[in-house]
This record gives C-alpha cells, structure tokens and sequence, in this order.
C-alpha cells in the first residue's frame, strides 16, 4: 500500500481539477432560464436567439400551469420567462409574482393582433406578450370511431373503454366534464362540482391514461381512439397520421391564450425581454408557428403561413366555434376545491 | 438430475427477466425506424443525434460531476467520521447511528422533500450547489456502513504499537489505519459514486434552473413520448456498467487470490 | 486513541441536513397558514384519515404487498441457487444479478414502456401468432410488474449474504440424523435465513410503498399511490403543509417498522450489527 499517498493525491487533484471544471463552467455570458411547456417551441429558434445575441438560454419545459406555478412560487429557482395561460397569468399578477414588461424593449409587440390586447387576465397589457392561442378539443382516430363525433359524451361511451386519454391537468379534465354537463368552465358552484367529480369518476375504468405530451406519439400510432388534446397539438399530430380528426364540440370548449411572462423570480429581466422581443420577431414566430402547429396571434407570422394552414380549422376556427367557447378565469381560493376534486378523481378506483 | 435442470431453469428464466428489457432497448437503438415493434435496418444516428443533443450531454455532464465530486466528499467525511465513531462509547456510537440510519431508512421522497424545505427556508438557490448538498447527505451513510466494519475488525494493538514506536497519531492513523481500512472505503466511495448516479426522486426535488441528471431528463423525456435516443444512451450506459464491474470484479478476485497465496 | 473530534463534520452535516429539515417538515405538518397568520393545527393529520386517503394509502400497501410477495417468491429461490452454486460461478451470478440494478433505474422502467404499449413487441409478437393484443400498459399489473423488476435484487441479495454464512455443518448435521430435504429446508435453512428475508422485505416494502415513478410512468397517472400524493402536494396543489403531514406520517412509519426489525435483528445476533 505504499501507493496509497499517491493515490490520495491524485484523488484530491481530480477533486480539484472538477471544482475548477465547475466552477468555470460558464464562459462570460449571461444565461437566461426559459421555462415552456413541453413540445411548445421550436427549439432551434433558441440556439438561434443564443448565436445572435451572445447569450446563453437553459431551456426547460413542464406540463401543467399548475406545475409551472409551484415550481417558481416558493422561489428558489431563477426562471427568466415563463408561458403561462390566461387563468394563470392573472392569478401571477394578482400574487404579485410578475415584472412589469418594458414595451420599449419590445418592440416587436406591434405585430401583435390587437383582439389579443387588453384581455381579460391582463386587463392594462403590463405584464404579458401573447405567444399561442387555441381550443380544448376532441382528437379522433377515424378508423376506430365509425360514428360522428361532436359531443363530449363520446367520452363516456363503453365502446370505447381503454381507448381514451385524457389530460393530466385539472382544470382542463375537470373542465370536460363542468362542459359536458353544461356548465360554466369557471363555475364556483359546489353542487355543479360535485357531478362533474361523479362523472369523472364514473369515466375513469374506460380511461387509458391521464397524459399530456405522452398521448402524441400514442395517438399517432394508433395506441387509442380518443384523446383531449389542445389544437396545435392535434395540427401536428393529424399531419403526421391523416387517420385522426379534431372536433370542438357542440356543449362547447375552452379558448386559451398562453402569454410570455418575467416571473419577479428573474434575475436578467433585460435578457428576458430581448428573447420575447425575438420570439415576436415576424420570421421568428412564423417558423415557431409552423413546427408547433398552434395558432398564432402574431399578425404577420399569420400572414406568411401557407393557405392550407391559415385556412385549417383546427389551428384557426371559425367565430362560430369561438362563441361557443369560454376562457378559463382564476378561481382564487376556489382552487382548494378544484386541487381536491381533482385528487379524489385520480385517487378513485 | 431433474432438481439441478429445474435449478437451471429457473435461474436461466431469471435472468432472462432481468436482462431481456435491456438487450431488446439495445437492439432497437440500431433500429432505423421510429417505430418500437418494427425492424427498419441498421443504423448508427440515433447515437449521432444522442451526443449532439444538448440536453443530454448536459444532464451527462452534470450526472458525472455530481457523483464524483459528492462521492469523495461523502467519502472523506465518511471515513473520518467512522473512525471517530469508532472510538465512542456505546451509548455515543449508537446515537450517531440512529442518525446515520435515517437517510438510508427514509424514503427518497420524505428525504428529497425535506431538503428542499429546507433550502427554500434558508433561500439557497436550487441548483448544482444544492443538489451537491442532497447527494453527499445521502451518500455518507453508506460509506460509513463500509467502513465501520472494517475498523471493527482491525486490531487495536496495531495502533497502540506505532505509537509505541514513536508514530505521532496522524503517522499512526495515516500508515496503519487507512491502509488496513481501504478495501471498504473503496467500497463505500463506489457505492456513494452509483447511488448518485442512480438517483432520481432526491434529486428531483432538489435541482433547479439549468441543472439536471439523466435521470430527470429521462424522465421528462420518458413522458413526451419515446425516443430513440434514450436507447442509444441506454446501450452505452449498459456497457459502461459491465465493463466497469467486470474489471472491479477482475480486480476483487486477483486481491483474494493474493491473499490467499500470501 | 483521541480522535474524535474528525466526527464532527460529520455531525455538524447530518444535523443541518437531515435533523433541521425533518424540524422543517414536522413544523410544516402541524401548522396551517391562513390570513391570521401561522397558527397551530393538527388538520393537516386529521385530514390524511379522511376515507380518500385512507384508500390511497390501502392500494399503496396493498400494490407494495403484492410487490413485494412476489419478490420473495421470485427471489428466495434464486436466492439459493446463487449461494449453493460452485463459488467459481458464484461472483459471477451475483455480478449479473447486480449489474441491471446499477444501470439507472429510470432506464430500467422506461425499458418497460415500450415493451408493454399496444404496438410494442410484446403485443407484436402476440398479434404475429395471430393471438388478440392485449392491453398491458397502464394498468396495476404494469405497476407491479415495474415494481418487482426494479426491486428483485433488493430482496435476493440479502437474502443470498444470509444464505451463504449458515454453517454447512449444521445442515449436514440434520442430513444426518435423518431429515429430508424439505424438512432440512423449513428446520434448519428457512429459519436460519429469516433475517435476510426480512431485510429483503423491508427493502422491496419501502421502496414500492413510496414510489411515484414507477406509477405515473407505467400507470400513466390513474393509480395515485402515497407517493404520488406527496409529490402532488408539493408540486401541483401547493398544499405543503399536508404534504408535511403525509411525509411525517410516513416517516414515522418507515422508522418504527424498522426499529422493529431492528430488535428482532439484535435478539438474533446478540450485538445486532454493531
């Protein structure tokens, strides 16, 4: 064992020579923290925005706005920006949990179409630029679904039993069943909660899995015949298997808006706002719009889209699909009740 | 003759179970089609497409840096600490091995929760800093479970002689303890260095912004949908694994064969 | 020897980073925030034995249980085989039969999902032998099925460390006085080994109790198991406090189980490990 000094040197250089590795990991530049959703961008647009600026982004994703709340809401993490949807940009701005944007850095916020401005959840346009919009909607594999879809119900039809998927995300699984009862997507009413919980429950032994980003790849090769899905998903998943179909159905749906956001967490808020400036740049949201297939609220990334997508009605319904259509609202302390319906319906048998 | 088939068999079957989920990721990381139950021909991309995917890499790089770096800080407070403990009264010794016990006893999620309390408590940035702290905390134990047994094993009388022998203690603990007590601290260390490569649920709750292992990313990755690419990675962990224990083993056995001729 | 005090950076670590936070989450478990302020409570503890969690915890015993007996059925054979083959093998078998375990566990589990989906292989394979495909992913049996392949080794490698230091002699001895083999088996091998059976079991338990991969990776987010409970509070609902209250119930649990086994341990070997 006479090596053994030897050897004991060599470690702690090797310890030291990692800590240097380390701590030197970063070469000058500024990083920003990007949190997205999963499959919410393209992500080549981000070593893009890197190159041009001189600026490194740590890109991460979640699946729900829920995870995403309480992963930056006890702090601890540096998030530079965020895409919350409508509910929860309000809900951010009202915990006091958001910058205020500097316009002026964004110039590119002209491009956007002026029906996405001063909304509901962001009533002064302070705090968000709208990145995606789009429905809540039924997507169909039309080799397994003989009949007509256009309701909710097909969702709790036994034929389909172990074929369905459904979203790993309260408010929009809550929300299917608040729709197929006809009731509001934001109702505060015990009683209209209480069935939604019971028919969810009652749905559950014909549900294949509660998933999110999972069901793509699923549906596309054709592991189940029904799916609630968002529309730019399902854009680009009938594009890649033409046996599938979207529908909004008749009880209607939910309308969503995701925003870019600087959560208070944000240590480089001047980076931030040049990377939603890019994101907003035309060339920029356009190619953004095609990879993601969600509908774009930027006017001129619109007007670059070919015909056959601009005119698609899954990525760009018509009014009278919209009117049907309601926007989720923060619940405030509601949140309670919806947080333990949502739980006894994954705890149910 | 039919009990040593039957033996046979059931073993065969065994193993059978433990390794034909890994060979098949295997095979179809040359698979050239997308598809999981479809044969598309040979191809290497999906290791080209691997190492240049950024997010990979990064959770690779970090993966090994942690487990390296918090293997040899557990390994040095471990170590140490066994040798104090070692000298403990009874009551002592057993109160700081009830505490020992409780990372190794409580689960990943209880121990991964409660660190993250507290470094939001104490508003220590989640990151490569924390997840250091979380790794070492749960790799000391072990390397102490190594360690201990082997002091206990060790003749007192050596120590005392150095010291007869005019060894100042550092001498003494330096040239007769450590040498004697190496087997398990390479024991530990190893264990510590695979326990942080393993580790998905600590970790988890621990990381923030920019820093992630290959267990998260493959888990975010496992939930967006399969990925060739995460075959390819498998094949190359799966051999680095076996090569590396074959030559650990290789090794062990030659260190008994000496013994054993000595 | 006068060394002591090497112990403590030792202390000083486990003190802030296993007793302080455990403080941190038993002050979590018993106080409630609302807009008086923090106030005292035991709701969070009274609310875990409401029937909705009190069934969550009953399908996570009763998958951990499954889990876990089928381990042991699995593994105590195997068990035996690995330590009554010639030792020249033996290294080797137990080399193999670790060498799974020390590749990343969530490899392993992914390793199962495309097994087991409509159009993975094993479904392909049944469809080209003209059989009906069968729906295998996202049910209980996927996540038991995850379960045990994850934890078998858990449970065979005690019990085969148990298994190798019984003395040969004893065995022969009772060989000799007459016993057959299954008699020797439940007289002098099964009771001799107990204690590894039982480390093996606390270890397959533990785990499988509180996962929260293993179910939503394969059970595709239907089964919410303890695990998944936890997880849930901290990172969806927000609800900390009775995430705490889940974590000490828990906690408590796991600790007293094995001070259990702990004494059971010690009466067998009279000093115990230490």
């Amino acid at each position: 064992m006479k090596n053994l000094k030897k050897r004991f040197i060599m470690f702690s250089f090797v310890v030291l020579v990692l800590f240097t590795l380390t701590g030197c990991g970063g070469d000058g530049k500024i990083t920003i923290n990007v949190y997205n959703w999963g499959e919410y961008m393209d992500e080549t647009l981000v070593d893009e925005f890197e190159e041009k600026y001189g600026i490194n982004v740590n890109y991460e994703v979640y699946d729900t706005n829920e995870a995403m709340y309480q992963k930056i809401k006890p702090g601890g993490v540096n998030y530079d920006v965020a895409f919350p949807s409508d509910y929860m940009i309000s809900k951010m701005i009202r915990e006091d949990m958001l910058y205020e944007i500097d316009f002026n850095n964004v110039p590119n916020y002209k491009y956007i179409d002026d029906k996405f401005k001063y909304l509901e959840y962001d009533p002064n346009n302070q705090y968000s630029v709208p990145y995606m919009w789009g429905t809540v909607g039924i997507l169909y594999n039309k080799t397994m679904v003989k009949e007509p879809v256009d309701s909710w119900n097909i969702l709790w039809d036994e034929k389909y039993e172990k074929q369905i998927f459904m979203k790993d995300s309260q408010r929009e699984t809550i929300g299917v069943a608040l729709q197929k009862l006809g009731y509001s997507l934001n109702t505060r009413n015990l009683d209209e909660l209480e069935e939604a919980k019971e028919e969810l429950i009652k749905q559950k032994p014909l549900v294949l899995a509660y998933v999110v980003d999972e069901l793509k790849d699923k549906m596309i090769s054709g592991e189940a015949a029904l799916a609630v899905t968002w529309a730019g998903d399902a854009a680009v998943i009938i594009e890649s298997n033409p046996d599938l179909a979207y529908v909004v159905p008749r009880e209607g749906s939910n309308f969503f808006v995701d925003g870019m956001v600087i959560p208070k967490t944000s240590k480089h808020k001047k980076e931030a706002e040049m990377f939603i400036n890019f994101i907003c740049e035309p060339e920029i949201a356009f190619k953004n719009t095609v990879h993601i297939g969600y509908s774009t609220p930027h006017m001129e990334a619109k007007k670059m889209l070919p015909e056959e997508v601009a005119n698609n009605p899954v990525a760009y319904p018509g009014d009278d699909i919209l009117e049907k259509c309601q926007v989720y609202k923060d619940l405030g302390d509601m949140v309670k009740v919806y947080d333990r319906i949502w739980t006894e319906v994954k705890a149910a048998k | 003759m039919v009990g040593r088939f039957l033996k046979r068999l059931y073993g065969s079957l065994i193993y059978i179970f433990l390794y034909a989920p890994i060979l098949i990721l295997i095979v179809f990381s040359f698979n050239d089609s997308r598809s999981r139950g479809q044969w598309g021909g040979f191809t290497l991309k999906w290791y080209k497409e691997l190492f240049t995917d950024s997010q990979i890499m990064s959770a690779l790089y970090y993966t090994i840096i942690v487990a390296i770096i918090s293997a040899l800080v557990a390994t040095l407070i471990g170590t140490a600490a066994s040798i104090g403990i070692h000298e403990m009264n009874r009551k002592q010794k057993s109160l700081i091995m009830n505490l020992t016990y409780i990372p190794v006893l409580n689960a990943d999620i209880v121990t991964g929760i409660s660190l993250m309390i507290l470094f939001i408590f104490i508003r220590l940035d989640l990151g490569l800093v924390t997840l250091l702290i979380a790794h070492i905390t749960f790799n000391i134990p072990y390397v102490i479970l190594s360690v201990l047994p082997r002091l206990q094993q060790l003749d007192n009388n050596l120590y005392e002689a150095a010291l007869d022998l005019g060894a100042t203690p550092w001498y003494a603990l330096w040239r007769v303890i450590i040498p004697e007590i190496m087997p398990g601290i390479i024991t530990g260390a190893l264990f510590a260095f695979t326990l942080s490569i393993d580790d998905f649920v600590i970790s988890f709750f621990t990381t923030g912004s920019g820093v992630s292992n290959l267990s998260i990313t493959i888990y975010s990755m496992a939930r967006r949908g399969i990925k060739p690419q995460i075959n390819a990675l498998s094949t190359i962990m799966f051999i680095t694994v076996l090569l590396l224990l074959l030559i650990i083993d290789s090794r062990a056995n030659r260190n008994i064969d000496r013994k054993e001729n000595a | 020897m006068k060394n002591r005090w090497i112990t403590y950076p030792y202390i000083v670590w486990m003190i802030l980073f296993i007793v302080v936070p455990i403080i941190l989450v038993l002050s979590y478990s018993i106080t409630l925030e609302s807009e008086q302020g923090l106030s005292f409570t035991l709701e969070n503890y009274k609310r875990f034995f409401d029937p909705l969690y009190i069934n969550v915890l009953i399908h996570s015993i009763n998958l951990a249980l499954i889990s876990t007996t089928i381990c042991l059925i699995l593994g105590y054979p195997m068990a035996m085989i690995i330590a009554r083959a010639p030792i020249a093998y033996r290294n080797m078998l137990v080399l193999f039969f670790v060498i799974p375990m020390w590749m990343n566990f969530l490899l392993r589990t992914y390793a199962w999902m495309s097994l087991l989906e409509r159009s993975g292989l094993i479904n392909r394979l049944l469809t080209s032998i003209n059989l009906p495909s069968l729906n295998l992913m996202y049910t209980n049996g996927a996540v038991i099925l995850g379960m045990v392949y994850n934890f078998l080794p858990f449970m065979v490698l005690p019990i085969y460390s148990v298994l190798i230091k019984i003395d040969k002699n004893l065995i022969e001895a009772a060989q000799d006085l007459g016993a057959n083999d299954l008699k020797v088996f439940l007289k002098v091998t099964l009771p001799l080994s107990l204690p590894g059976v039982f480390s093996g079991v606390i270890m397959v338990f533990m785990p499988a109790i509180t996962t929260f991969v293993i179910p939503r990776l394969l059970g595709g987010g239907q089964f919410t198991l303890i695990g998944n409970l936890i997880e849930q509070q901290f990172l969806s609902s927000g609800d900390w406090n009775f995430g705490s209250a889940i974590s000490m119930f828990m906690l408590v649990v796991i600790l007293f189980s094995s001070g259990l086994m702990g004494r059971y341990d010690k009466d067998r070997e009279g000093m115990g490990l230490w």
